[in-house]
């Protein structure tokens, strides 16, 4: 690992003036992430500046009911939260299917945003990864992509995004507070991960010494019946390879609302807004959820190796919104 | 900012950067330790090969199999992934801190008792993990196996009438009125499936951990 400066943030503002003074500076959280990718060579900063020490350690309600989580916040912190259990139970289930009970301890809700893909190439720096080294190839369209995308992928990258957490903030349509150069704003989710085109470096809109301070969830009173639901390839403590986010709002067996993000299938938490548009004043059926599942996977174009993501993925939409009408 | 990071040794180079070091001060098994750190160095390292503390081990060094898992703050951790810079003024738990004077934690005896390793690599880590996992229960953390009231014991229902709940003023963040989760052996399979043993000892490891949660 190359030598680096470390220096320890009080706040926000002087965390994002440390990064605009040095060149090639990266902000440090919980580093279940970004310390492996130093000692493998992927990433190489020059500076870390630390941020897990800076107030926004806390989940909090705001006047208008929106629960305004800090970026500090630890992910075990987050899912063992009171309110976030009962508003937002599909957000407490996703922190808790992802990594291990030592990882979300450390982990921040920043840094779960912010975690770089696990492609296997991407993080190999004795192979060519266009996310890694833009204009090198990926060897992965060709090579190991079992567990990759299926959908909104590019010929220059297949990397799926590999946060849980994100996929339900996805569907309750979270608001990504940041700090930058120019103070503070405000990116919608879907809309802060972005799809790879022909610059897959890029995993989100952000710019480098952007900060996230916060994410805010807005009150969605439905959305207390709510599940997230993890497929893996062993019982705990995997990445998925598909999972699907849903909060249903049925009312006299017809579909008044609903909100659904699919994990594993894509290189951003993929909203399913095709399916939503689909339920939507329909039947609460196996067969209407059947047909809005195969409406948004038909933009699917998967690779040789991962066509069974298509299928699993429609599976386990329609069961995971089929228990959500059976406790209702 | 604070510490101001300084740089020692020679002049820098293009081949050969110099190391840079911060001066920090942990508490490690209740003993207070200054120590000069280079801002590369890993808890884990730091440990093993600077406090002659050799309990924790290193398996796959990169968060995967949970042998590294200390304490740290009454939290288990990785200690492979914490860059030792980062825990100034934190308090390190290590399994040599463990046991006590009375004798060794009770885990331990229930390790020993339930023939609960083989080789015992990956002991060290199992043995910090349940005991920070233990007072994660305690606390009423669910799991991602536990049937979740919202933080309210026999309430399934999500009613929104009282969102505030009386316990987040009360014992703990989560925690049910009338205390935390009852382990199960499904529950302590999943709250320990971050701890790899490859020896396979894991029947026993859930039965161990299981009496002393009981």
């Amino acid at each position: 690992m190359r030598p680096f400066a470390y220096l320890r943030a009080a706040d926000a503002p002087s965390a994002v003036a440390a990064s605009a003074e040095r060149p090639n500076t990266m902000y440090l959280a919980g580093g279940t992430n970004l310390v492996d990718l130093m000692r493998l060579g992927v990433a190489v900063p020059e500076t870390l500046v630390d941020v897990s020490r800076i107030s926004s350690g806390a989940v909090e309600e705001s006047a208008d009911g929106a629960l305004l989580i800090g970026a500090g916040v630890r992910n075990s912190d987050l899912a063992a939260d009171p309110l976030v259990r009962r508003r937002h139970p599909m957000l407490a289930q996703a922190v808790l299917a992802g990594a291990s009970g030592q990882i979300r301890n450390m982990a921040t809700v920043g840094g779960n945003l912010l975690q770089r893909t696990r492609c296997s190439y991407f993080q190999d720096v004795t192979k060519p990864c266009n996310k890694r080294q833009p204009g090198t190839g990926c060897p992965a369209r060709a090579g190991d992509h079992r567990n990759l995308a299926i959908i909104g992928h590019s010929e220059s990258c297949v990397a799926t995004h590999p946060s849980d957490m994100a996929v339900a903030l996805t569907a309750l349509g979270a608001i990504v507070h940041v700090e930058g150069a120019d103070g503070p704003r405000t990116v919608p989710m879907p809309g802060l991960h972005r799809l790879p085109g022909d610059e897959p470096d890029r995993d989100t809109v952000l710019d480098p010494g952007d900060l996230v301070t916060a994410v805010e969830v807005p009150p969605l009173p439905f959305a207390a019946r709510s599940r997230y639901r993890k497929v893996r390839d062993r019982a705990s403590f995997a990445f998925a390879v598909v999972s699907v986010a849903a909060a249903l709002d049925v009312a006299d067996g017809v579909v008044r609302d609903c909100r659904i993000a699919l994990g594993g299938v894509a290189h951003a938490p993929w909203r399913a807004e095709t399916a939503e548009a689909a339920l939507r004043g329909s039947a609460a059926t196996e067969a209407v959820f059947a047909r809005a599942a195969d409406a948004e996977l038909a933009a699917a174009r998967p690779l040789a190796d991962n066509a069974f993501k298509v299928p699993l993925t429609r599976n386990v939409l329609v069961r995971t919104l089929i228990d959500l009408v059976e406790t209702s | 900012m604070n510490p101001e990071a300084h740089i020692t040794g020679s002049e820098t180079t293009a081949s050969a950067p110099s190391p840079i070091t911060v001066d920090i001060r942990v508490s490690v098994n209740g003993d207070r330790c200054p120590l000069t750190v280079d801002t590369r160095e890993t808890l884990l390292d730091t440990l093993r090969e600077r406090l002659d503390l050799t309990g924790a081990k290193k398996g796959c060094d990169h968060g995967q199999c949970g042998a590294c898992t200390v304490l740290v703050d009454g939290r288990r951790v990785k200690s492979c992934l914490t860059l030792t810079v980062t825990l100034d003024d934190r308090e390190i738990v290590t399994v040599e801190g463990l046991a006590d004077d009375d004798g060794p934690h009770p885990l331990q005896t229930a390790f020993i008792e339930h023939d609960a390793f083989q080789c015992g690599y990956c002991t060290p880590g199992q043995l910090c993990s349940a005991v920070g996992m233990l007072a994660e229960a305690a606390a009423g953390w669910p799991s991602a196996v536990t049937r979740d009231t919202g933080g309210r014991a026999g309430d399934g229902a999500a009613d929104g009438a009282s969102d505030r709940g009386d316990d987040r003023a009360g014992t703990g963040r989560g925690a049910p009125p009338g205390g935390g989760i009852r382990l199960d052996d499904d529950e302590i399979r999943e709250r320990m499936s971050g701890n790899l043993c490859r020896c396979g000892a894991y029947v026993n490891i859930v039965a161990a951990i299981g009496e002393v949660a009981r």
